[in-house]
């Protein structure tokens, strides 16, 4: 696979002074759905929209697809579709002049059988002659994806196309995304529900601050997350990690009154029952017993969390 | 050049006017022809004939020159500051269209809409007053140079703009009084000598001079100053034009 999208030293400062993006490095493979975590105001639109061409760089390169985005920008741009976060159409226009306008804009003739797919994919097709402003906000949500869908581009941004949206319609467009990416679109998604990502994404990248903090292979990440760890409280303190149970890491604490042992929940064997019966051949009365999972989130917030003061 | 995209602009804000129509074209109609009876009829009668032609006929020329400017400027503004407005801009900013091609169907629109109003009133005048054009090819002129070039002020307002107060304050603080005071209704000379030689820092009074002259063959000033300073409006438009287009003021951080 190789990088359709490559963004390199990229850095937005506003007029204001406001640094909000600070040298990221990014490349999207082709073909792969690639989830932007991070709280609001991380510079997750700004890295969007920066990309797309509505914020113009304040230095760093952009390629799309090979072209780059400011010497290049009619061939770059022309693969992008983008759907931003806010609810932003016509209201006065159908849906189908909506979205012919949009492919009209990227310089393709008129297609009503194209568009007409399009909105079948998406459960549109009925409303087609309908007035946007008489659309639900999932619909016009789902116009929004049409329009940037309407000029068949190969990257498809998604800036938090959720927020906002209840379950059962976020589910509904979890499938939409599914069957983009079966079509061979790249995908590129902003979100802060960390289950969204866990759910669509081949990838995960955690922002804040105007910088990438982390970027993984799902797996990766859930193989992470598959680490559980029991902490067994003693009723006694003990000074040592007693001989016998040297064989297993153990992390004693630095009161001695607690022993933690990290175990892979998806091992054939976790270890657990020898454990605890080698405790008590070693003598140590357990008073408590606790397993934690650390999570996706717990990496997130850990990533994000301000310094301690 | 991204032809399609000037084409679909275009398209799409002329189905706007289409959609209503009723506005578009009525009101213009109706104010022409309440303008015809206040002034043609009513004062009209009373005044004698302006540089050899009647009264009514007189100010046709002037009339058609305040709705299309006023056209002009205010459909090319919303024209421009209703994406603004609702959020749509976000398409026209990642589009792989230049600012000029934005700029060529958003113009392009208005200016065939108030040229659209401009000729139904025209064909308005006809039913009050007996009117004979002598240069009918300076009358398409002048009336498409004005179409356009205030258009292009449109255009630029529109983008300045950044509430609805300020989109209606250059038509109306600015617009609508040069029409009134650049010799729409009356000829200049009628004035005072002092008061003549400030109207001619009035850029209307060359456009509505020109203008008229097309019909009737008369003019408050030459021909040639009146072509030049249309050229010139229209230049010093599409210098801004060129200057947002190179800065991003007001459209791209």
């Amino acid at each position: 696979m190789s990088a359709i999208v490559s963004v390199k030293n990229l850095r937005k400062a506003y007029a204001g002074g406001f640094e909000a993006l600070k040298s990221v490095n990014l490349d999207i493979e082709e073909g792969e759905i690639l989830a932007l975590l991070g709280p609001n105001g991380a510079g997750k639109t700004t890295l969007i929209s920066t990309v797309c061409g509505i914020t113009v760089p304040t230095s760093g390169t952009i390629t799309v697809g090979g072209h780059d985005t400011q010497t290049d920008f009619r061939a770059a741009r022309s693969l992008i579709g983008l759907v931003p976060q806010e609810i932003n159409l016509e209201p006065f226009e159908t849906v189908m002049n909506s979205v012919s306008f949009s492919r009209g804009l990227f310089g393709k003739p008129r297609n009503d059988a194209y568009i007409e797919d399009v909105l079948r994919q998406l459960s549109l097709h009925d409303k087609k002659d309908d007035k946007i402003m008489t659309l639900s906000g999932g619909m016009k949500r789902r116009v929004l994806i049409a329009k940037a869908l309407s000029h068949e581009p190969r990257v498809l941004f998604l800036d938090e196309p959720t927020a906002g949206v209840d379950v059962e319609l976020r589910k509904d467009m979890w499938e939409v995304v599914a069957g983009l990416k079966a079509s061979g679109v790249t995908i590129i998604l902003t979100t802060h529900y960390i289950e969204e990502a866990e759910a669509i994404a081949d990838r995960v990248g955690v922002i804040n601050k105007g910088e990438i903090l982390l970027i993984q292979d799902k797996a990766d990440l859930m193989a992470q997350m598959g680490q559980k760890q029991l902490k067994i409280e003693l009723a006694e303190a003990t000074s040592a990690i007693p001989a016998e149970l040297s064989r297993y890491e153990l992390w004693r604490a630095d009161d001695g009154l607690s022993l933690t042992y990290s175990y892979d929940t998806k091992g054939e064997r976790t270890g657990i029952t020898t454990l605890l019966n080698d405790l008590q051949k070693a003598g140590l009365q357990m008073k408590d017993i606790q397993t934690q999972q650390s999570s996706l989130e717990d990496i997130f917030v850990g990533l994000v969390k301000e310094p301690a003061q | 050049m991204n032809f399609n995209a000037v084409w679909t602009i275009y398209v799409f804000e002329m189905r706007r006017f289409f959609r209503t129509i009723t506005q578009s074209l009525i009101s213009p109609v109706l104010s022409t022809s309440l303008y015809f009876v206040v002034f043609g009829a009513a004062i009209g009668s009373r005044i004698q004939e302006v540089e050899g032609v009647s009264y009514g006929a007189f100010i046709v020329p002037g009339l058609i020159m305040l709705s299309v400017m006023t056209q002009a400027t205010s459909n090319a503004s919303f024209g421009i500051y209703f994406p603004k407005f609702i959020g749509t801009i976000y398409e026209l900013l990642s589009a792989p269209i230049s600012f000029l091609e934005v700029v060529a169907g958003y113009v392009g629109a208005a200016a065939t809409k108030a040229l659209f109003i401009g000729v139904i009133i025209l064909i308005t005048a006809f039913f009050f007053v007996d009117i004979e054009i002598k240069h009918p090819v300076a009358m398409v002129l002048f009336l498409v140079l004005t179409c356009v070039s205030f258009s292009l002020l449109g255009f630029i307002i529109g983008i300045w703009a950044d509430n609805f107060e300020k989109l209606q304050l250059i038509p109306l603080l600015v617009i609508t009084p040069l029409v009134f005071l650049g010799g729409s209704f009356y000829s200049i000379t009628m004035l005072p000598p002092v008061w003549q030689t400030i109207t001619l820092f009035n850029p209307v009074v060359y456009l509505i001079s020109g203008f008229r002259w097309s019909f009737f063959g008369e003019a408050d000033v030459a021909i040639g100053v009146s072509l030049f300073a249309i050229a010139l409006f229209t230049g010093i438009c599409l210098a801004i034009i060129w200057w947002i287009f190179r800065t991003g003021w007001r459209i791209r951080q």
